[in-house]
């Protein structure tokens, strides 16, 4: 599903990635831990493709296609999704009519017919339960006045909505407390563990991976990939740390 | 009419004016006014939509009785310069509410020009007024605030806020507040800015086509120059004719 390669980008003349490689297929959880300073959130920003983040060599396919040759916005409508560490606030926007402009803009580059005002509500509705967001929330503008908590938790609802085919999620478990936690790992595998479907989950910590049981757990540091394995990587690296899981 | 000599640049309110284009405009929309007396306790409700191909002047003065209230809203989204210049003299517990939107490209002036004069107590005022140029457009807006001496318990509040979508585009905000009484409130911002670039990668990563984001954007930065007006299809109508000038630039 997605192929990176050999993958080098830079910020401002900065090289952060080095030769990052990796592969996910369709039905699989992987995580990438790493210290900070690694090249986590570059990495999802470079596949995110936000502007400012430069890829000078090596490539990413995405079902067969040159993710990096398209925009932000064809990238959603190819069934990708980014979740964002620090969620933006959007002042005068509100959150229903962001999502389902959102919506319904990947469904016309689809060729699917736009949702209705009563539809998307009732999507919308759906998928805020799932993530126990009240749903008054959604009617406000987007971000604004939210907690680090419902922040994560409203991208949750908006990848519960999107329903994308692959995500990206960088530190949403960051900012979470325990209870919320529980509630979006589970909101995770509701919406994104299906067989044609994956996730590339970013963090520091494992508590999150008690939720969302990865298949792949890969270190990375100075911007490459150093070490994979299988879930009780995370483990091991959660009792050793970083220094030590990374010399053996 | 107390003055039939044209102005120059060095008048104050119209300093940032085009000249040239003023030029073209006879002599009495320049100098003259359209006065309206409100009666104590009427409500004076107005909107204004300067959308033309020639240069454009309007001139109210406005003197509100005890009790009355003025509610001005307007959209300059002309394609030649466009003036709109108001002066409101309040008395005891009168509103002067105006709600402004100057929008456009193209080597065009648009600009709002007031003078409120809280020429006696316990009055209010609140003007918020936005602009979104592009292209080597200017948007200026100049309000001047009196305050009498005897004005006590004026509440005076104005806000202007730019955007501007490219280089060359300018905005011009010339807050001017003679306060003369002692126990006022008036309060006063400007600020001039660029589109939020993390708002618009931020839509554009859940699908949002960058024009439509745009067009998103530029609606919420405009919606508190309009929030004020109550009639909700006139809203509409004003902000159609806003945005209606960005469909033509793009």
């Amino acid at each position: 599903m997605l192929k990176i390669d050999n993958l080098h980008a830079e910020i401002g003349g900065k090289e952060i990635l080095k030769g990052l490689s990796l592969e996910l297929n369709a039905g699989e959880v992987h995580a990438i831990m790493g210290p900070n300073g690694a090249g986590k959130s570059t990495l999802s920003y470079v596949l995110g493709g936000r502007p400012g983040y430069e890829v000078t060599a090596g490539s990413v396919t995405y079902n067969g296609e040159d993710l990096l040759a398209m925009d932000p916005h064809e990238r959603a409508a190819a069934g990708f999704f980014l979740g964002f560490q620090y969620p933006v606030e959007i002042p005068g926007v509100s959150n229903v009519q962001f999502l389902r402009e959102a919506l319904n803009s990947q469904r016309r580059v689809r060729g699917e017919e736009p949702l209705s005002g009563g539809e998307f509500l009732k999507l919308a509705k759906e998928k805020a339960a799932l993530l126990k967001l009240d749903m008054e929330m959604l009617k406000r503008f987007v971000n604004v006045g939210f907690s680090g908590g419902e922040k994560k938790r409203n991208e949750m609802v908006q990848m519960g909505i999107l329903d994308p085919k692959l995500a990206v999620l960088d530190e949403t478990d960051s900012g979470l407390d325990i209870d919320a936690l529980k509630v979006v790992g589970e909101g995770i595998n509701a919406i994104m563990r299906q067989p044609d479907k994956a996730v590339l989950l970013i963090t520091h910590y494992q508590r999150l991976l008690d939720y969302v049981k990865p298949d792949f757990v890969h270190i990375l540091a100075g911007g490459r990939i150093v070490k994979s394995g299988g879930a009780d990587l995370a483990h091991r690296l959660e009792e050793e740390g970083y220094d030590e899981v990374m010399a053996a | 009419m107390t003055t039939t000599t044209m102005p120059t640049i060095r008048d104050e309110e119209w300093r940032y004016a085009d000249f040239a284009a003023l030029e073209t405009v006879p002599e009495a929309e320049v100098t003259g006014w359209d006065e309206i007396a409100v009666a104590p306790g009427e409500v004076l409700a107005r909107t204004f939509v300067l959308d033309g191909a020639a240069p454009d002047i309007q001139r109210l003065r406005i003197t509100l009785g005890e009790g009355a209230r003025a509610e001005i809203f307007a959209v300059n989204a002309a394609s030649a310069y466009a003036r709109l210049e108001i002066e409101v003299t309040l008395t005891p517990h009168s509103h002067f509410e105006f709600g402004g939107v100057l929008i456009g490209g193209g080597d065009v002036t648009r600009e709002f020009v007031t003078r409120t004069i809280h020429a006696e107590p316990e009055a209010t005022s609140n003007q918020t007024v936005r602009a979104v140029h592009w292209g080597t457009a200017s948007g200026n807006y100049l309000g001047r605030i009196d305050v009498a001496r005897h004005a006590q318990k004026t509440d005076a509040a104005q806000d202007f806020k730019g955007l501007l979508l490219e280089k060359g585009a300018s905005a011009n905000a010339k807050p001017e507040l003679e306060i003369f009484a002692d126990d006022v409130k008036c309060a006063h911002g400007a600020t001039v800015g660029q589109l939020d670039e993390m708002a618009r990668y931020y839509m554009a990563s859940r699908g949002v086509a960058p024009d439509v984001a745009e067009h998103l954007l530029i609606r919420a930065f405009l919606a508190d120059a309009l929030a004020a007006l109550g009639d909700e299809a006139e809203q509409e109508r004003l902000f159609d004719h806003a945005l209606a000038a960005l469909e033509k630039a793009a």
